[in-house]
C-alpha cells in the first residue's frame, strides 16, 4: 500500500500513461468580491488523470471541488493555469468531457429515451438514424431502464433519474467522464446500488473518470486514486491516496478487508484535520 | 325467485348507497353547499327588493326559453344566447391569438437580451396598468368600426401577462439544462429551440391563461360599449329592458365559459409540456 505520509502538492506519477491524458497544471480560480477584492477558491491545483483511470476528488463542502470539475468540463474558466486533454487545451465545454450532474439535469419535457436521444443526436450528427437509435437503446439497457424508457422524469425515482443521467453521459462516448457528486442526492439505500452499477459498467468499459464526492467510502470503493483537498479559501490538493484494492471490487468483501479500513481511516483522519 | 328479487333489491340498494356516498363526499358536498349559500343570499336580497330583483326561481322560469333554445334566430337582432356567446368567443379568440403571436416572441426576446428588456420593459410597465377599455376610443379612431376595434382591445389586453411571464420563463431556465446543452456543444439557435423555449412553456402558459382570463373579462365590457352581437351587449340590452333575470343568466353563462376556456388551456398545457398543469 502506498500512502503518501507527507502532504504533497504534486500528484503521484506512478501510472505511466497518467501524464499524457488529462493534465491540470497550476489551476487557480479567483472570484471578484463585491468590494473589489479577490476571493481565491482554488490556489494552484496540479493533477493528472490517466486514460483508464478512475480518480475521485474529495473534500469538505465549499472547498472548491465542484469548481475544479466545472473547469475541466469547460463550464468555468480558470483564472490562471492550464487544463489539457490529450495535449489540447480546454477552453470551452465539449462532449468528449460529458458530465453527470448532481441534480440529474434531465429535461422534464422529454422521456428517458428522448433525453438520451437528444444527446446522441447532438454528438453523433453524422451517424445514421438506425445507428443513433441503436446507441440510445444500448445505453438504456445498460442502466436497466428499458421498462421506463418512455416515462417522463417526474415519473421516476431519484435513483432512476440518475441512471438516465449516467446513460446519457455514457451514450455520447466521452473520453473523460465527469461525475459531479452523482450520488449525492440519492437516499442511503439507492446509493450503493447505483455505485455498484456504475462501477460494473466502468469495469467492462474502462475509461477516464473524474468524480467529485464528499463520501469517503464511495471514493475508496470506486477509485484508483482519491485526491483529498484542503479547505478553502485557496484550497489545494492535500494528499493523493492510491487505492490498490483489487478489482472487480465487492462491497461485502471490502468490509472484511483490513487494507480497506486502513485506507478509510487514513482518509477520515485527513478530512478531520481540516474540519 | 325470491332469491333473484332479493338480489335485485340488494343491487339497487347498494347502487343507491354508492350514489349517496358519492354525494356526501366533502369534495362534492362543500362546493354544492357554497353555491347553495350564494343562491340563498340572492333569494334574501330579492325578497327585500321585490320590485326589481327576481328570486332565483322567477329568474329560472323567465330564462327557460333562453336555456332551452340557445340557437334560435327570430330576426336580425333577436338571436339565441348561443349565437351571442359564439360571437363574443370569436372576438376573444382572434384578439387573443394575435396577442399571443406578438407577445411570445417579444417575451422571448426581452428574456434573452438585456438591451431589449431595457427598451421594452418601460413600455409594458406604463401600459399594463391602463384599463384595456381606454384603448377602445383610440381603436375606434384608427379603425372607424366597432368589430376590429373590439378585437384590437382584446389584442392589447392579451399582450402584457404573456410577455412578462414568457420573459420570466426564458430568463429563469434552470442553469443545469443550459449546461447540458453547452457540454453537448449545441449551437445557440438550437439551444433556444430545444431547451430554452420548451423549458419556458409552463411560464408561457401561465401568461396565456392570465391573458385569456382578462380578455374574457374585457370583451363583456367592450361589447357593452360597442353594441352589436355579443354576450356583453346582451347584458346591457337586457338591463335597459329591466330584465334583471337575463342578467343573472348571463352571469352564469359568462362564468362557466371563462372556466371552460381556462380548463381548455390547462389541458393544452398538459399535452404540450408533458407535465401536469397547476390550476
Amino acid at each position: 500500500m502506498t500512502i503518501s505520509k507527507q502532504p504533497v502538492s504534486q500528484p503521484n506519477m506512478n501510472l505511466g500513461h497518467a501524464d499524457t491524458f488529462l493534465v491540470i497544471e497550476n489551476v487557480v480560480k479567483a472570484f471578484q468580491k463585491p468590494d473589489g477584492s479577490q476571493f481565491i477558491v482554488l490556489g494552484g491545483i496540479d493533477l493528472t488523470v490517466g486514460e483508464q483511470e478512475y480518480v475521485s476528488v474529495i473534500g469538505h463542502s465549499g472547498c472548491g471541488k465542484s469548481t475544479l470539475i466545472r473547469i475541466v468540463a469547460g463550464l468555468e474558466k480558470p483564472t490562471s493555469g492550464l487544463v489539457t486533454l490529450e495535449g489540447k487545451a480546454i477552453r470551452k465545454p465539449g462532449a468528449e468531457r460529458m458530465m453527470v450532474f448532481q441534480g440529474y439535469a434531465l429535461l422534464p419535457w422529454l422521456t428517458v429515451r428522448e433525453n438520451i436521444r437528444l444527446a446522441v443526436d447532438e454528438v453523433f450528427k453524422n451517424a445514421s438514424r438506425a445507428e443513433r437509435i441503436g446507441i440510445v437503446n444500448e445505453h438504456i439497457e445498460m442502466v436497466n431502464l428499458t421498462a421506463a424508457a418512455d416515462k417522463y422524469p417526474h415519473e421516476l425515482s431519484g435513483g432512476m433519474k440518475q441512471r438516465v443521467g449516467v446513460a446519457r453521459a455514457l451514450a455520447t462516448r466521452p473520453k473523460l467522464l465527469l461525475l459531479d457528486e452523482p450520488f449525492g442526492a440519492l437516499d442511503a439505500l439507492t446509493r450503493p446500488k447505483l455505485q455498484q452499477q456504475v462501477l460494473d459498467i466502468w469495469d467492462n468499459h474502462r475509461q477516464a473518470v473524474m468524480m467529485i464526492t464528499h463520501d469517503v467510502d464511495e471514493a475508496i470503493f470506486m477509485s484508483d486514486r482519491v485526491v483529498m483537498m484542503t479547505n478553502g479559501p485557496e484550497a489545494t490538493i492535500g494528499e493523493v491516496l492510491d487505492i490498490p484494492l483489487p478489482r472487480p471490487r465487492d462491497r461485502h468483501d471490502l468490509r472484511e478487508s483490513k487494507e480497506y479500513y486502513e485506507l478509510r481511516n487514513h482518509a477520515l483522519d485527513f478530512l478531520e484535520r481540516y474540519q | 325467485m325470491t332469491l333473484l328479487l332479493s338480489l335485485a333489491v340488494n343491487a339497487k340498494n347498494s347502487l343507491l348507497g354508492q350514489l349517496r356516498r358519492q354525494i356526501f363526499r366533502p369534495n362534492v358536498m362543500l362546493p354544492m353547499a357554497g353555491f347553495a349559500g350564494v343562491i340563498a343570499l340572492w333569494w334574501v336580497i330579492a325578497l327585500f327588493r321585490q320590485e326589481m330583483m327576481p328570486t332565483p326561481l322567477e329568474a329560472l322560469v323567465k330564462n327557460l326559453d333562453f336555456i332551452i333554445h340557445p340557437f334560435y334566430r327570430r330576426g336580425p337582432g333577436d338571436l339565441g344566447l348561443g349565437w351571442l356567446l359564439l360571437a363574443s368567443l370569436r372576438r376573444v379568440c382572434i384578439g387573443f391569438l394575435l396577442g399571443a403571436i406578438v407577445a411570445i416572441p417579444v417575451g422571448v426576446l426581452i428574456g434573452l437580451s438585456h438591451a431589449a428588456w431595457l427598451a421594452i420593459n418601460p413600455i409594458i410597465q406604463v401600459f399594463k396598468p391602463v384599463s384595456p377599455l381606454v384603448w377602445l376610443p383610440i381603436a375606434l379612431a384608427i379603425f372607424n368600426s366597432a368589430e376590429p376595434s373590439a378585437i384590437f382591445v382584446i389584442f392589447i389586453t392579451s399582450l402584457w401577462s404573456t410577455i412578462i411571464n414568457t420573459a420570466e420563463g426564458v430568463a429563469n431556465v434552470p442553469k443545469d439544462y443550459l449546461e447540458v446543452a453547452e457540454v453537448l456543444e449545441m449551437p445557440r439557435w438550437k439551444q433556444l429551440l430545444k431547451v430554452v423555449i420548451p423549458a419556458s412553456l409552463p411560464y408561457i402558459f401561465t401568461g396565456l391563461r392570465i391573458s385569456l382570463g382578462i380578455a374574457w373579462l374585457v370583451i363583456v365590457a367592450v361589447e357593452m360599449l360597442t353594441g352589436g352581437i355579443g354576450i356583453g351587449f346582451f347584458v346591457w340590452d337586457e338591463w335597459n329592458r329591466l330584465n334583471v333575470s337575463s342578467v343573472f343568466l348571463a352571469v352564469f353563462v359568462i362564468g362557466l365559459t371563462g372556466l371552460i376556456l381556462d380548463y381548455a388551456l390547462a389541458k393544452l398545457q398538459t399535452v404540450v409540456t408533458h407535465r401536469p398543469a397547476r390550476s
